[in-house]
Order: structure tokens, then sequence, then C-alpha cells
């Protein structure tokens, strides 16, 4: 049970209903479905009769011509606020130059992720998979009251009127009038239940380069941030947390603290000792001047090395069966020839670029304002409600934009929102309150992606053909003991743990995979797809290291695979394609003596298919990463620039986990505090990313996480055909590495 | 009291000199275009212009800025400055954003000392900027965009 830094409401009353989310015993429980089966439902078709036409929701038609969208999601980066204003403006016919967008507030009932239920949230990739069907139907709806309050005012028959950005015609008469002056009496009108969308073939911004809308704001310094929040009166929190997991406050000393200039309070909560003053150096002074003895004894106090020893003695005994397929071992025991394998994985930091914080002001009538970059509204305004005793009514969340997050700033225990929310409570909410964490709070506070070990075992007949896999994975599960935990752990098996890999797409005739959930006390996350984060490499390598054991060429051997697979086939085919890849390719870069090398990957994430072929180039324990070829099936492609620049950011984003990134614990301390030792990628080492575009006529799926699985196991399959070294393990040890 | 002029601006700033400028912009000075990302001078997120040149304000203390300009990113101008935005804006460089700040205050000290910049030039100059979301194959072919509008 993860009890780390995850504050427990301090609420008297034992059941208080939350909309949607029930706070009982301190633990908070909410009807979550992340569900698959409907994701790919709301993705796959519309179901038009059961979502109503909500225009009032999304688009609001002001006068002046202005048609602002309101955006559900939190945008961190991936470019949805555009993405999704598209799909709205391209339904209305409206003006592009005339959009504007606001965040939505917190409203389950009108903002819900259909991807999560009842809950209101971004993650997954699904922002614009699960808004599509939903904001066309409300821009459409939109303009067909445009037309019916021009047809009412021009007296003419609505099936005469034409719309084309942000004007409504009638040719016959020669009249036309703008939105804003059809605003006030299209409000007027009835929404109609089943407004006519469009034809694919009738789009005119999607599937074309609309520029970003937040690319003017974040290049002059205008873009507010949470961390930019400024109230009136705010006084900056910065707390002192444990230095290991589940170590709380023994005592405290703040009378040095007190004494910095500029502190104005030192609070005890729940974790830890929070320090406020009147800005942030000043809180961070005093922070520093605070002597904290900690009570260590329900902390997780063992090294990494101690837990990953552990997870491998745990590795020889069966674990949970996530997938299986007639006798795997059995199987394996009659083959030609047997490969084995083991993958490890460290704890992964997200260190998104803006630090983790948020700002709770209480309003003259006891309730409260929040200004943070809110992934989880519903959960966010539950825990936050708890934590200061009031019903989720009278808390309003105001989403800002966010500095990346990478999956940190969703967490089930909105952990660094309960953390603001007890400083308010114990400060009597006399000021609001502007947590920030460090750097350094951010790097060594946890929610890190899991620490894992796979190990594989697989059989190859006389002509190279697999006989059966066999696979088992230990990690600590992400849901368990979680509000998400009744939805996505079945029978002990967390679907994020083994998700693209029991799965996988490969046509093997038996498998077994296995899983063991590891139990340390390290809080973990998901990070930027997920478990996929370290299935696709498993898989991926593993099934390169096959390929090259059966004499085969890594693209046809996956395509051989992939028949029952068309949508990743094709992908497949596209990268390889147009990366030049052909077997003669590939040998000659390796022949040419320079330590050049090509790799493939592909996998499927969160229903989108991400192909990749790496160029790199392995010297002397070095790595170069010359250029990745890319080819991504998204279906419909929104905003065809803004996938391209998704899956170019995954390669900058993912690169310095290959090379080098990890979180390791000494004695329950974390080691890596900040960007020098734990170093993101750098201009230098990007290499040339080309995305190619699948197209399709399927619905949109996501981008904000498929293009990193296959980052990995491309790199990692490039440098065994530079070096013939088989390097499994990430961050990948190129110590070994010899030179070309 | 100390002296700080800021995009022009004369500001008086009670604090103490040994405050970051980082800190003294956003705090004292509401101007938070310029970012904290670390602290230790090691991703360039708090880039701003001491007297045009491009430094760290984390590592900056306002009692050592004298009577220097400083210049961030809601202030700096001209024809350089201008450049670098247009094709910042053109190829859509931002993601999160957080960083594009410090970014694009490096650019224009690379751009206005090399005015045509090499892919070398470029990673040398740019490596101490660091952006999370990736975005850097833009960045570089936005800065050689704005060598070109420039020459």
């Amino acid at each position: 049970m993860l009890k780390v830094r995850q504050a427990t409401p301090p609420v008297p009353s034992r059941r208080a209903f939350l909309g949607g989310a029930t706070v009982a015993a301190g633990a908070l429980v909410i009807g979550f479905t992340l569900d698959p089966a409907k994701l790919a439902k709301a993705a796959a078709g519309p179901d038009l009769s059961a979502m109503p036409a909500a225009p009032n929701a999304f688009v609001r038609i002001a006068a002046d011509d202005t048609v602002t969208v309101v955006i559900k999601h939190l945008d961190m980066g991936q470019g949805n606020t555009t993405g999704l204003a598209t799909i709205l403006a391209d339904e209305l016919d409206a003006d592009w130059a005339t959009i504007r967008t606001t965040f939505a507030p917190a409203d389950a009932t009108l903002y819900n992720n259909f991807a999560f239920g009842p809950v209101q949230g971004t993650g997954g990739s699904t922002a614009i998979a699960n808004s599509w069907y939903q904001l066309r139907k409300a821009g459409a709806a939109a303009r067909a009251m445009l037309v019916a309050a021009a047809a009412e005012r021009w007296k003419v028959p609505a099936s005469e009127i034409t719309v084309e950005s942000g004007t409504v015609r009638h040719a016959a008469s020669n009249r036309q009038a703008r939105f804003g002056e059809l605003a006030e009496a299209a409000a007027a009108q009835p929404v109609p239940k089943e407004p006519r969308l469009k034809e694919a073939s009738q789009f005119k911004l999607i599937g074309q380069k609309v520029a970003r809308l937040d690319s003017g704001p974040k290049t002059d310094g205008t873009a507010i941030y949470s961390l930019d929040i400024r109230r009136p009166g705010q006084l900056t929190a910065v707390v002192a947390h444990s230095p290991r997991f589940g170590g709380t406050v023994k005592s405290v000393d703040d009378k040095a603290a007190r004494a910095v200039v500029g502190v104005v309070d030192v609070v005890t909560i729940p974790t830890g000792v929070a320090v406020l003053a009147r800005d942030t150096w000043s809180a961070m002074k005093g922070r520093d001047a605070l002597t904290v003895t900690w009570d260590d004894s329900a902390a997780e106090t063992r090294s990494s090395d101690a837990i990953l020893a552990e997870y491998r003695q745990r590795l020889g005994t069966p674990g949970l069966v996530a997938s299986k397929k007639g006798d795997a071992a059995g199987a394996i025991a009659g083959s030609a020839k047997v490969l084995e394998a083991e993958f490890t994985f460290p704890y992964l930091a997200h260190a998104a670029m803006e630090p983790l914080n948020a700002t709770i002001e209480k309003a003259a009538d006891g309730s409260y304002d929040v200004f943070a970059g809110c992934q989880l509204q519903t959960i966010e305004q539950a825990v936050i409600a708890a934590n200061l005793g009031v019903t989720t009514d009278k808390v309003r969340l105001h989403t800002q934009w966010a500095g990346g997050s990478f999956g940190r700033r969703a967490t089930p225990s909105a952990d660094y929102f309960a953390e603001t929310a007890t400083i308010v409570r114990a400060t009597g909410g006399k000021a609001p309150v502007h947590l920030v964490w460090t750097r350094e709070d951010d790097m060594a506070g946890g929610f890190y992606r899991p620490m894992v070990v796979h190990r594989l075992r697989a059989g190859l007949d006389a002509k190279g053909a697999i006989t059966g896999w066999e696979h088992r994975t230990i990690g600590k599960s992400i849901m368990i003991g979680t509000a998400f935990e009744t939805m996505l752990v079945k029978d002990g098996v967390d679907a994020t743990s083994v998700e693209g890999a029991s799965d996988t797409p490969y046509a093997l005739p038996a498998y077994r995979f296995e899983v063991h959930n590891a139990r340390e006390g390290v809080p973990v996350l998901w990070w930027r797809s997920v478990g996929h984060t370290h299935t696709a490499q498993a898989m991926e390598v593993f099934i390169d290291e096959l390929a090259h054991a059966a004499g085969a060429d890594p693209v046809a051997y996956r395509l051989g695979l992939l028949g029952g697979a068309p949508r990743l086939s094709a992908t497949l085919k596209l990268a390889a394609e147009k990366a030049g890849w052909d077997p003669k390719a590939v040998a000659e870069a390796k022949a040419s003596g320079k330590g050049r090398g090509l790799g493939v990957a592909a996998h499927e994430s969160f229903g989108s298919y991400v192909a990749m072929v790496a160029d790199v180039t392995a010297e002397d324990a070095k790595v170069k990463v010359n250029r990745i070829v890319a080819a991504v099936d998204v279906g419909i492609a929104v905003n065809p620039d803004v996938i391209r620049a998704q899956v170019e950011g995954a390669v900058g984003f993912a690169l310095s986990s290959v090379l080098r990134n990890k979180i390791t614990l000494k004695d329950g301390v974390v080691q890596e505090k900040n960007f020098d030792a734990y170093e993101p990628t750098r201009m230098s080492e990007m290499p040339v990313v080309e995305v190619h575009i699948v197209p399709s006529t399927a619905a949109p799926t996501g981008i904000g996480e498929p293009g990193v699985p296959v980052i990995a196991p491309a790199i990692s399959n490039a440098i065994f055909a530079a070096t013939g070294q088989r390097l499994r393990s990430l961050p990948l040890n190129l110590s070994g590495l010899k030179g070309a | 009291m100390l002296k700080l002029t800021v995009n022009g601006v004369a500001h008086e700033v009670d604090a103490d000199p040994e405050m970051p400028l980082l800190w003294a912009l956003r705090d004292h000075l509401n101007q938070t275009g310029t970012k904290y990302g670390c602290g230790i001078a090691q991703c360039g997120a708090c880039t701003v212009h001491l007297d045009g040149q491009p430094v760290r304000a984390c590592q900056t203390r306002i009692g050592d800025v004298g009577e220097a300009k400083i210049t961030t990113i809601e202030g700096v101008n001209g024809k350089v400055a201008e450049a670098v935005r247009t094709a910042w804006r053109g190829l859509d460089v931002v993601q999160c954003g957080y960083c594009q700040s410090g970014q694009i205050m490096s650019a224009i000290g690379l751009l206005s000392g090399n005015p045509k910049p090499t892919d070398a030039d470029i990673d040398g100059a740019m490596d101490g900027n660091v952006c999370r979301c990736g975005t850097y194959q833009r960045i570089r072919a936005a800065i050689h965009e704005a060598a070109r509008t420039l020459a």
C-alpha cells in the first residue's frame, strides 16, 4: 500500500460525497474507468445519439466575431489546444484567425474524458481521440444554429444558406453576416440533436498544417504557466521533504528559518515542513535554515541495487500469468536453437522543464481558487476539497499552460495539490499559497517510471521460425494502491506492467507472459508511454536477436510475423522504404568500417502505430545517433505538422534515457537531484528526424506518447548492426562497447 | 534598495544583494517570462541579456548587476529578435514552451555576434539550453531561417 507523500485528508467527516468521488477513511475512491475498449469505441465510431451536441459547453461566439473554443484537456506541450480547436473550427466553418481558446473548468459532467469514464483528465494519448466526435458535433451544432438564425432573420430557407470562413451567406438575395452579428440570435435557437457532420473530403482545416495557437505567447514571454501565477498577497511555500520515501517529521527546529528575511511562517504538514516567504528565494533560504529530524521507521531505506537483486531473485520463481497460449516451455524444449536474454530498466524521473507547483487562494466566501497545470481535474478537485474540508463545488480549478508533464502531473494521489491544500489549511487560508518544488524536490520526489527487469526465452526451429516464447517481468505496479486499481488490475496483473508485451501482435505459436508485482516503498507512475517504455525494448530487441539467429533480415522477419497486424506492417514498410532499408544497405553500412549501423523497431501503443529506423555511429564507448526515419499511423492526421513535432520531440525526450538517465537510491536516498546528474538530451546530440505519416481514413488516435517506445530498440538494434554487440538494458552500457 | 534597469525601465528592488536576478525578476518585478528550470546553470531556461550578452539569471546576483542593462524575453527587440521570433513562429518550434524564452535569448545572442552560424556554431551556443520536449531540430532550423532573413 502506497502511503508515501500521499496526504491523507484531515477531514473529520467520514464520508462526504464529492461529485463522482468519495473520500472515506482517508482513501480516495473514484468510479474510474480507463477502459481501452471504451476508448477504442470512442475512436472507432460515433455514438452520436448518446452524445449530446453541446455547443454551449465548447464554443462561444462573441459580437466581435471571435470564436472561443473551450479546451477540456491539459496542454503540456503536445499541441492539443491547436488540434482540438481545429476539429471544432472545421465543422463550424469558422475563420481560423478568429479562434481563441480557454481551458475548461473542472466539471466532469461536461468535460470528462470518454476514455476515462466519468473523470476529467488528460493522459494515455487520448485528447484528440476522445474529443473527435464530441467537438465535431459541437461545431456542427453551432454552425446549424448560426444558419437557423440567419434563415429567420432573412426569411429564407436554411438549405439555401452557406457558411464559409466565419461568414454566413445567402447567395440568391446577396446577403451575408459575420458570425458575431448572428451570435446572439443563434444562441436563442434550439440545439440540433443530430447536426450533420462533414465528409472527410469537406474538411478545410483538418489534415492541414494549421499554425499552433500558442506559438505567439510562448515566444514573447506572455504565456502564463502555473509557476507564473501571482495572486495579491501570495506567499511562496517551499517544503522540506524527508530524504527517504515514507519518512515523516520527528522534530523540527525552525528558529533560524524564521529569522531569514522574507520568511513569514513555518508549518509542519503531513509531507514535511513548509516555509512560507514573500518570494521564492527567501523561502528556499528559509528551508536551508531548518533543522528537521526525520522518522525513518516506515521509510524505504534500501539502495536500488538491493531492490534490483531482490527482483532478480524473484524472477527465478513463477509469476502471475498475464497471457498464455499453448505449451511454451514444451515448445522451447524441442527447439533447434534457444535464446535467452535479460533486460533491466532503471527508475526514471519525468523532469519536465517546469518544476511542480500549484497555487491555492481562499475566497471571501470560503471557497477556493486553484491555479495549476491540472491534468486529472476530477481527482485533483476531490483531493483538494478533502484536504480543505469542503465539498468539491467549493473548489474551482483554473488550468494553466503546463511546462511539460510526461505523466508526472497526472498523479492519482494528486500529491502536490494535496500538499498545497494542507499548507493552506495549516495557515488558515490567510494568504494565497504558491507551492514551489525546486528542481531537486521535483527530481528526488518520487513517482518514477518503475524499475523493471524482463527475462525472455525463445526457441527457433531448424528453419529459424519461432517455436515458443517465455517472458517474465518484475516491477512495481503503477496502479495497485491507487484509485485506478479496480479498473486496471485484474487477478493481480496490472495492465500497464505488461502492455506491449503480453498483447504482442507477433504471431507466436506458443507463449507465456508472467509478471511479478514488486512492492518497494518508492512511488512509481506512468512516464510518457507507460509500460511501453520497457516492453517495446524487450520485445523489439529480442525479436531482432531472433531474426539474426535465424539469419533473416530484421524487417522481413518482423513482417513475416505481423500478418495479423496490417497497420503495423504497413507502418514498418513505410519506415523501411523511406530509410532506404534493404539487407544490402545494412551490410554496406557495417562494412564501411566506420562503426555505422542501421536498426529497426516497430510498435503499437495507445492505438497508434510507429516504426523507426535508426542510423548510428558506435565508436569506443560512444554512440552518435545520426538520423531517425519514422513512420506513424495515427488514423486521420488532424494536424500533420504537430504530429511530426511530437515524434521529433519524442526522440529528443527519450534519447537521454537511452544513453544515460537513471534514478538510483543509496540507502533510500535519491542520488540524482538535478540536470547535472540526470542530464537531458542536448542540442549537439539531436539526430536528424524524418517523420512520414501513413495516409488513413480511420478515426484519429494519439501521438503524445507513441513515438517514444521504438526509439530505444531502434538505437539498440543499430548498435548491434554496427558492432555485433547486443546492448539490452537501459541506459545502454556503452563502457563495454569496443571500437569499430 | 538596489537599482535594476530592466528592458529600459529603472526599478528599485528591496532585496538581498545576494538574491539571484532570476528571482528578483520573477518575484519582485513580475517579469515571469524568464523561467526557473534548475537553479544551477544547467538548463538555460533563465537566460537573459546583460548589456546584450546572454547570462544565466539564476547565477547572477543582483548586487553584481550594477549599471548593466538587463533585457528579458518580454523586452528584447530589434532586427535580430524579430527575425528569431518570426522564424520560431513560422516553424512552430514550441511545444510546452517553458524553455523557449531561454532558447530565444541564447539564439539572439548567437546571431547578434555571428550572423551566419554553422551547425557546429549552433551546437556550441545552444548546448547549454535544455528542451525536455526535444524541439532541438526545429530550434536549429529556426536559427538558420532567422540567419537567412537577416542576410
